[in-house]
């Protein structure tokens, strides 16, 4: 029937599925121009290699430098698959948050959710600097909960405004990131350096083993995200709508809640706190696939992805030899982005 | 007054509903006919609005029981309701950029699941709220873009869309201008007519009240003070007593069910001089 939808109906089972059309060539495109970036991200430095033996490489073919398949796969593959999984978790965990609250200025950034991440993590690097990366994203998804916890408490009762819960999130916000400072003031010099760097939004030398990481959060939450859908389209409905559709509501916000800060906790505690990119991400993807979360969050996924990985790109071309922290890149393009949400939300 | 024999689609019992610590409404008992039009009428915060989130269990009671075809709705899945009781709560918000049709088919979702996201079923009955409502022609249209009416009439259709026996509205025709207003009771008049849906709304306009509805149910201070057909309902003394407010009860010269003209001060000092 619907133009406007694409239809997947199984005859034999009971299996349909329903998103809008313009979803998969969208996705096809985004995951196309991702390649791209890696291309070229992965080709850019230093040495440089040309894109087409980075392709050779990457495809695992012979480009008779010994060089190549050390300095892409050893230096600059690892840091660009971080830049690109952390962008998509960004983007998820914000995507949700937006539907959850039913307010397009949410996202883990300004909620407070990244900024108490930060503080439980920086914590851990300054207090017990000796610890392996694999225990950052376990403090930072508990310092991401408290945070969520603390603004959900302080804002989100009886359906308070929009403009509320972003207050009193960055209040939660400022308060993490005031701790934050206290604990660089009092660290020692030398972790506090590499707290720092962190903190900053980078994903700077980041390894293999920061994947390994990373990737454990992502495949527990991204498919119940991405099954929660459904659920998201109805509890944009509102709560009482929502209710009388048969959702259980407390029960589906609760899990949707923990998806949110585990995947944003679980990318803090990779690349320290990148801004923005949970806010733009969703907002783009709806412009591309509509409303309906069922096509927003995978594109949302990629948008967010390929954010970062490009951010991360330009932060390393555009002064170079100077790097600029990816965090600070996203924040040049984000800031006035949100801006202009505010400005548009005004009278919410 | 009440027809013992009369069938109930939902009945309450000893039903206390509170938000926070104010209760609101205390031990009240009331029987909604099946296949019938009910209309809620009463004062501001009498308390109606508050009933039908008990009826549509949005809000938890504090004691007594809601049954829904005799079956205590505390016991029944959430989505099994769903699929027996739709809720139109007041002035409802979509998210932005949301279309029509997109909203619409967000009421198939009782009847769907995890993998059955998007059933031939769900396409028809979707179609069908969209035909029903008249607003085929704007499907496509973001729910922001139209006007207040359509905006209801496609709530409306989401509503139709999850195809349930019981539909309860809270006033559904609130910021909508007096045509629009006729237009939605004409459907759900018609709905009830052809699917015999059992309908219960909260009504402001007291004539439109007694002209769409079989049973009206007043009520005062959470308690009902009286229901019945609109005739038994509708008279001097318990529009005195509901509402404070002296009225002459005179037929509607159009459809002869009672309609309320209010005294007001000015019209006795008019009729004093």
């Amino acid at each position: 029937m619907p133009s406007s939808w694409l239809v997947l109906r199984s005859k034999q089972l009971p299996l349909s599925l329903r998103v809008d059309r313009r979803t998969p060539a969208i996705l096809l495109g985004l995951a196309v121009l991702s390649l791209a970036v890696l291309v070229l991200s992965v080709g850019y430095g230093e040495y440089p290699i040309a894109p087409l033996d980075v392709i050779r490489t990457l495809l695992g073919l012979n480009t008779n430098n010994a060089d190549h398949a050390f300095v892409i796969y050893t230096l600059r593959l690892p840091r660009v698959i971080v830049a690109f999984l952390v962008g998509m978790a960004l983007a998820i965990a914000g995507a949700i948050l937006q539907g959850l609250t039913r307010n397009p200025l949410a996202a883990p950034e300004i909620v407070g959710v990244e900024a108490g991440a930060g503080l439980a993590a920086v914590s851990l690097i300054v207090l017990f600097p000796s610890i392996p990366v694999l225990f950052l994203p376990i403090a930072a998804f508990a310092g991401a909960l408290i945070a969520a916890l603390l603004v959900y408490t302080l804002a989100w009762e009886n359906g308070s405004s929009p403009i509320r819960l972003i207050l009193v999130g960055v209040g939660v916000g400022a308060v993490a990131a005031a701790f934050t400072s206290l604990m660089i003031t009092f660290g020692n010099i030398y972790d506090v350096s590499q707290a720092l760097v962190w903190l900053a939004g980078s994903v700077y030398g980041r390894t293999w083993e920061h994947i390994q990481a990373l990737l454990p959060w992502l495949i527990v939450f991204i498919p119940p995200a991405l099954v929660s859908a459904r659920e998201l389209n109805t509890m944009n409905l509102g709560d009482d709508v929502a209710r009388g559709l048969g959702s259980p509501v407390e029960w589906q916000r609760g899990l949707l809640l923990l998806i949110t800060v585990a995947l944003a906790g679980a990318s803090v505690a990779t690349a320290g706190t990148i801004g923005f990119v949970g806010l733009m991400s969703p907002h783009l993807a709806r412009q591309l696939v509509g409303t309906p979360h069922e096509g927003l969050i995978p594109t949302a996924a990629l948008i967010g992805g390929l954010i970062v990985a490009l951010a991360d790109f330009l932060g390393r071309s555009l002064f170079a030899p100077i790097e600029l922290p990816c965090g600070v890149v996203t924040a040049a393009i984000g800031a006035p982005y949100f801006l202009y949400l505010l400005y548009r939300n005004r009278n919410a | 007054m009440l027809n013992q024999r009369m069938e109930t689609a939902l009945t309450t019992r000893k039903l206390t509903l509170a938000y926070d610590r104010a209760t609101i409404i205390r031990d009240l008992n009331v029987d909604i006919p099946l296949h019938r039009i009910t209309a809620l009428v009463g004062a501001n915060g009498c308390g109606k609005s508050t009933l039908l989130k008990g009826l549509a269990r949005l809000l938890q009671p504090q004691s007594g029981m809601v049954y829904l075809d005799g079956t205590a709705i505390a016991k029944l899945p959430t989505k099994d309701i769903a699929k027996k009781l739709g809720m139109l709560p007041q002035s409802p918000i979509a998210p932005e950029g949301l279309t029509v049709r997109e909203l619409v088919a967000q009421g198939r979702y009782p009847h769907q699941s995890w993998f059955q996201q998007w059933s031939k079923e769900d396409e028809q009955f979707t179609e069908r709220a969209l035909t029903m409502t008249g607003m085929v022609e704007f499907c496509d249209r973001p729910m922001d873009s139209l006007s207040g009416g359509q905006r209801q009439r496609a709530w409306i259709a989401m509503a139709l869309a999850q195809n349930t026996p019981i539909l309860l509205l809270d006033e559904p025709t609130t910021f909508l201008d007096l045509a629009h207003q006729i237009e939605i009771l004409d459907l759900l008049y018609d709905l009830n007519q052809t699917q015999g849906q059992t309908i219960v709304m909260v009504l402001h306009d007291l004539n439109q009240a007694c002209r769409y509805a079989n049973y009206l149910v007043a009520m005062q201070q959470g308690a009902i003070y009286a229901q019945g057909s609109p005739i038994q309902v509708m008279t001097e003394d318990i529009v005195r007593e509901v509402f404070g407010l002296e009225s002459r009860i005179v037929p509607d010269p159009v459809t002869g069910t009672p309609m309320c003209i209010p005294i007001s001060q000015r019209a006795l000092i008019k009729e004093c001089s």
